[in-house]
């Protein structure tokens, strides 16, 4: 359990800080305090969380709300392939290790030889990761209540952030076609519809994946046909 | 300001959504392991989809203060300059690139 509440240390130096960063932004975007924690329990997802403030300010319709978290958290679907929950007995520790089954705490776990892998270690890291979710919401509340006038700019954390994961998510030659895929799709995204060009362009991409695999499945199919 | 019920509403879709998408897979992973197209997305989405964001991201801040082009375009170099310089410390990158975007335009676009 110990070694969980370590592990967590490296995760929490960019967890409070954006937790931080979420509560200054409830709190600029008018909304209520309360919100910040309320948030952070509900979906325990920095990245999303961060974007959801801004269409909660404006109101934007619930559809629109569920397709864009539909769309933003699939990438936690490929979580299940290799996050270790049988280590887990307990039916409530399952099902809270599912819960906050979040980028980091699967980035953390996945960093683990398996033998070192058990299931205090893991959920004492998975609640220490919540802890500074909600804390630094909540720190981040009390800082932007304390600030005389409004500081602009720190949406740019956000983009920021995913700046930084794409860079440590693009390791080998056989992710450059996505990248490129995900640039052409992003493109069309912003002329055609810049008011839901997230959304739009997540949408392309996928439909872009879909068809290279089917390239380059006949590609496979065709080679084996060929040796 | 939104009224509590629509926030509400919000939070409980988000709840809902969020948990179906981390335990839907756990359910039927054993129909889905094996399969080929499940390992080829696994493996092509995530870069994918984070690049998508950041570009979006950089794309509403743009929107929100027009006037700071520059200075987004300016700090994206400095994020990645130091991720890649520093031996990709998450939080020095995004704390010193958000730190140069706020501070260029809080002061020099009044």
């Amino acid at each position: 359990m110990t070694q969980g509440v370590r592990d967590s240390f490296s995760a929490g130096l960019g967890i409070f800080p954006l937790g931080i960063a979420l509560g200054l932004l409830i709190v600029q975007a008018g909304l209520p305090w309360w919100l910040a924690p309320a948030l952070s329990l509900a979906a325990f997802a920095g990245s999303l969380e961060l974007l959801l403030v801004g269409m909660m300010a404006t109101v934007t319709p619930l559809a629109a709300v569920a397709l864009t978290v539909l769309v933003v958290n699939f990438r936690h679907v490929f979580y299940a392939f290799s996050f270790p929950l049988h280590l887990v007995k307990h039916p409530l520790g399952k099902a809270y290790a599912v819960y906050a089954m979040i980028d980091e705490a699967y980035a953390v776990n996945a960093s683990l030889p398996e033998h070192e892998r058990s299931a205090a270690r893991l959920l004492a890291m998975q609640i220490a990761c919540e802890i500074y979710w909600v804390g630094g919401g909540m720190a981040g509340v009390a800082l932007g209540a304390a600030l005389p006038a409004p500081v602009k700019g720190l949406e740019f954390a956000l983009c920021a952030l995913f700046t930084v994961l794409t860079l440590d998510a693009f390791r080998s030659r056989a992710e450059l076609p996505s990248l490129l895929l995900a640039g052409v799709s992003v493109t069309v995204a912003l002329v055609l519809t810049p008011g839901a060009a997230m959304f739009t362009a997540l949408l392309l991409f996928v439909g872009l994946l879909l068809l290279r695999h089917t390239v380059t499945a006949r590609r496979t199919a065709q080679e084996a046909a060929d040796a | 300001m939104p009224s509590t019920s629509y926030l509400v509403a919000v939070l409980a879709i988000v709840f809902t959504i969020t948990v179906a998408l981390r335990a839907v897979p756990f359910a039927v992973l054993g129909r889905l392991r094996g399969s080929a197209i499940v390992r080829r997305l696994a493996v092509w989405m995530p870069v994918g989809i984070l690049a998508i964001l950041a570009v979006t991201a950089l794309h509403g801040t743009i929107t929100t203060d027009p006037h700071g082009t520059w200075y987004a375009l300016l700090a994206v170099a400095v994020t990645i300059g130091v991720h890649l310089a520093f031996g990709r410390r998450t939080i020095l990158s995004v704390g010193v690139g958000t730190a140069v975007y706020v501070v260029l335009l809080n002061t020099l676009s009044t």
